[in-house]
């Protein structure tokens, strides 16, 4: 089945191409980006619209196994296709969590069945997220995990982390890092600050992530681990990580469209939609994780895409669980930042394909000749608003419902098979 | 619409008309023995004040006076919402004692209802008689004025308004047409 | 004027106007308590639930006696005794309330923002009587009323306000409402009890409470809870007492005529020395009788709802 995609701005960051082209698949690979290409089979009229790597997103709660009434692998990956992600590593927090080969092989094969882009399953660090022994890390990597994660807990033990990381390293493994301090944390529900203070909440103030991140980094520095920091939401992250990478230490970071696009005056009113871990963070934390998106310190924008239960967000603001859905909100968000001028179009593509791409060590995120044809067409002057109940993920919990939006992904390929269009 | 407004009872008026009032309530009452005056707020208690003077005059003696607000003790809150509450003083014990009960307009008859669960909630007054300045019909209760300074007959949609000068004493009574 | 508000859910929703209208409302009220007869018809008919998820006694005593003094019809509704034990959420609680049509929810909640939810969810009017470490209008009204009845004015004075500012809702809703009142507001306690950013909401931030106290016209006393407040917070509650507490002589730093306010209970020797809290600047007691009064007006404003008055 062959697909030829005409007349489309083709940006590929990975290539250093941007120029209107044509692109065209053939059994289920990228055979070639050119002009006049011809072709048998489909032709989808790209133009106006970009053409790009499929996006891919490091960091997703598919909830599947065991929280399938907040999210399962099909309607998670309904929710990714439709928001143009075709590759997805989702998190081992789930029931039972992905600490083990069944639990792998069983993310994978309903994914290969029922799902409809490519699932990477994320192992865990620590036996049952517990922070007390490794995982078999080796047997994970065997059956197909390319990264390991505690994410939603830190590893809080750094001697633990230290051997996860010098364990890991001769699997090839990834180690992504959710960090943080819970002693400093402590009972904190929101972001420590002026908005806290007014509100009556208790905070959780930025040294609680930035000590973590700074322990965690050093600890790759230290063994030579590849480490992948997720959520960095403050200034002093961003700054640990720029320095770090000047060192040449293998750190990789992402940033959320949250964190990216909102600041904790959006927790005003007690809105259950803007709670999530890492909090929400003040204006000159919003503005530092955009200088590190434009500068390349932040190589990923991820979605953090946890899916909850209107049940467990609406209640009140100290018991609502935290994260919010963001899989189908992703690409205008940060579509947006192109067009408040934070950084160029081809950098915001490469934060969506290649950068996540890299950190995963998978080859993909790009559309050189011989990649596995995943493919997204965006229409960047689409204009929509979000509605929550028109979302394809089970779960509603956007903070940005209401929010006028610009840009979507049209047609969505995966492996040179069309599973999603507009 | 226009507003059509008739002066009914100017200063002279109206102070002829409490002191006639006041030489009825002495009558009545053969005296000053055991009155005293209690004024609905606002309005009433300004002019249980004046009635106090003129009887002063007349007997050379000051009775007790008081002022009673009747917002507690409204029928109305569900359909008027909540009117401002004022101060209910009265500085002297009721037991016993004849109250002539002041207001300056008698309507529906609800307002002295009211003032008479406000009074008898604080004691167990001898009797209450009642003085109004107008009597203006449209009766809603069976309350009747023991003393009037002029009966007024007027449609439901007309207003009586009575304006008192900064000395909280009553200048003017106006009928107003809608 | 009107009041224009369906629900109390903080003095940072009041006006200046609001504020007063409030206070006369309560003056007026105050004349009932000191009846034989303390009862008057003005909410015949009417159902208040004092809805209670953290125990509190005075707040709720407070509540109830308002309520009966208005003829209404009030019902207690304590953690202990109501579904919130088997695992209700607050929602299925507060509909199950709302079908017996009370119209009025008087709440109480250890977590900051209970009311809001409420208030965004049913059709009555919400009291906040406390929630978490946000807002409690009804003390901050009733110690200004309180402070105006002894000072005769609010405009101009400087209070104190001392001790563990971070969890204290009290010290919330005073802050607001002194701040529209045309007060001064000092706030002091240990550097663990400080919230980041007070100062933006109108606050001058002490560390040392001799400073804090010199010629101000208010002092009013946090209390400590040191079980509730963590261990991390404070080393001991002699060292809270020796830098923290009020006592005759630091009470001299203050103005002559200056007033003792707490919002009970009372940890006495701790925040307060005995001959403060029992001494003649207390005004202490004015405050619980004052609560009644303030929670009779709050209660007649939102029943009545806007005044419709031509």
């Amino acid at each position: 089945m062959n697909i030829l995609i005409k007349n489309g701005r083709v940006i590929d960051p990975a290539q250093g191409i941007d120029e209107v082209l044509d692109l065209l698949i053939q059994d289920g690979k990228i055979a070639k980006v050119g002009k006049g290409l011809q072709g048998e089979g489909e032709v989808i009229d790209a133009t106006g619209k970009l053409v790009t790597a499929g996006l891919i997103d490091i960091h997703v709660h598919l909830r599947d196994p065991g929280q399938e009434y907040k999210e399962d692998i099909v309607t998670g990956t309904r929710a990714a296709a439709a928001g143009g992600f075709t590759s997805v590593a989702c998190m081992p927090n789930t029931n039972p969590v992905n600490d083990n080969k069944a639990v792998t092989l069983y993310i994978l094969n309903k994914a290969k069945e029922e799902g409809l882009v490519n699932v990477f399953p994320v192992g865990a660090i620590t036996k049952g997220l517990k922070g007390e022994s490794l995982s078999e890390m080796g047997e994970l990597r065997d059956v197909g995990c390319l990264a390991v994660s505690d994410d939603g807990k830190p590893v809080a033990s750094g001697e633990l982390m230290r051997r996860a990381m010098e364990y890991s390293r001769p699997f090839g493994l990834t180690i992504i890092a959710h960090s943080e301090e819970l002693s400093l944390v402590g009972e904190g529900v929101m972001n420590d600050g002026f908005v806290a203070t007014e509100l009556g909440l208790k905070g959780i103030p930025w040294v609680a992530e930035d000590a973590a991140i700074a322990r965690d980094v050093m600890l790759a520095e230290y063994t030579g681990a590849r480490l992948h920091v997720a959520h960095v939401s403050t200034k002093g992250a961003v700054e640990i990580v720029r320095q770090a990478k000047k060192r040449g230490v293998q750190v990789t970071c992402e940033a959320t469209p949250h964190h990216f696009t909102l600041t904790d005056e959006a927790v005003r009113g007690y809105n259950t939609n803007a709670k999530m871990n890492p909090p929400l963070r003040s204006a000159d934390d919003l503005a530092a994780v955009r200088a590190g998106l434009a500068d390349g310190t932040i190589d990923s924008i991820a979605t953090d895409h946890a899916p909850h239960h209107i049940d467990e967000k609406n209640v009140e603001f100290n018991i609502a669980l935290n994260g919010v859905v963001g899989l189908e909100t992703a690409l205008p968000l940060t579509l947006r930042l192109v067009e408040e001028k934070v950084l160029p179009l081809a950098d915001a593509i490469a934060r969506l394909t290649v950068g996540p791409a890299r950190a995963l060590g998978i080859p993909r995120g790009t559309l050189e000749a011989g990649a596995p044809a995943d493919v997204t067409v965006i229409d960047p002057e689409l204009a929509w608003t979000v509605e929550p109940q028109k979302l394809q993920s089970k779960s509603k919990n956007t903070p940005f419902a209401g929010w006028p939006m610009k840009g979507a992904a049209v047609v969505t390929i995966v492996g040179g098979k069309v599973v999603w269009k507009k | 619409m226009a507003e059509l407004e008739t002066v009914i009872l100017d200063r002279a008026g109206i102070g002829r008309a409490l002191t006639r009032i006041a030489h009825e309530i002495l009558e009545r009452n053969k005296g000053t023995s055991g009155l005293a005056l209690v004024g609905i707020r606002t309005g009433g208690d300004w002019l249980a004040e004046q009635l106090r003077t003129r009887i002063a005059e007349i007997e050379g003696e000051e009775i007790p006076l008081g002022e009673v607000d009747i917002t507690m003790y409204r029928d109305d809150l569900g359909t008027r919402g909540s009117l401002p509450v004022g101060k209910t003083q009265i500085p002297f014990p009721l037991d016993e004692r004849r109250i002539i009960l002041v207001d300056d307009v008698l309507f529906t008859g609800r307002t002295i209802r009211a003032a008479m669960d406000a009074l008898i909630d604080l004691g167990r007054p001898r009797n209450i008689q009642l003085a109004v300045l107008i009597d203006r019909g449209h009766r809603e209760l069976p309350i009747r004025p023991d003393y009037v300074g002029r009966n007024v007959p007027t449609s439901r949609e007309e207003k009586i308004a009575v304006e008192f000068d900064d000395q909280r004493q009553a200048i003017e009574v106006r009928l107003i047409k809608p | 004027m009107t009041f224009r508000h369906k629900h109390i859910l903080g003095t940072e929703q009041l006006s200046r106007d609001d504020i007063e209208l409030i206070l006369d409302t309560a003056d007026s009220f105050k004349e009932i308590n000191a009846r034989e007869i303390k009862k008057v018809p003005t909410l015949r008919g009417k159902t208040i639930i004092n809805l209670f998820y953290e125990a509190s006694t005075r707040t709720r005593t407070s509540f109830e006696i308002a309520g009966k003094r208005l003829s209404a019809d009030t019902v207690n509704i304590t953690a202990s005794s109501s579904s919130v034990v088997k695992g209700e959420t607050l929602e299925d609680t507060a509909k199950n309330i709302e079908a017996m049509k009370p119209d009025i929810i008087v709440m109480r909640h250890a977590a900051s923002g209970a009311p809001h939810y409420l208030a965004e969810r049913l059709d009555c009017s919400v009291i906040n009587a406390g929630d978490g470490a946000h807002e409690h209008p009804s003390q901050a009204l009733l110690d200004l009323l309180t402070i105006r009845e002894k000072k005769g004015r609010l405009e101009g004075l400087t209070v104190a306000i001392v001790g563990d500012i971070t969890h204290s809702r009290v010290a919330r809703s005073n802050l607001y409402a002194m701040k529209k009142m045309g007060m001064t507001v000092r706030l002091v306690g240990p550097g663990t009890m400080m919230p980041p950013g007070i100062e933006r909401l109108g606050a001058e931030v002490y560390t040392d409470m001799r400073e804090a106290l010199r010629d101000a016209d208010v002092v009013m006393m946090l209390r400590i809870q040191l079980e509730r407040q963590g261990k991390t917070m404070l080393p001991t509650l002699r060292e809270y007492a020796r830098f923290y507490g009020l006592n005759l002589e630091n009470l001299k730093l203050a103005k002559p005529d200056a007033i003792v306010l707490h919002p009970g209970p009372m940890n006495r020797g701790v925040e307060i020395s005995s001959y403060v809290a029992d001494g003649a600047q207390s005004v202490i007691l004015d405050q619980v009788e004052n609560g009644v009064a303030i929670r009779m007006a709050l209660l007649y404003l939102v029943a009545g709802g806007e005044s419709k008055e031509a």
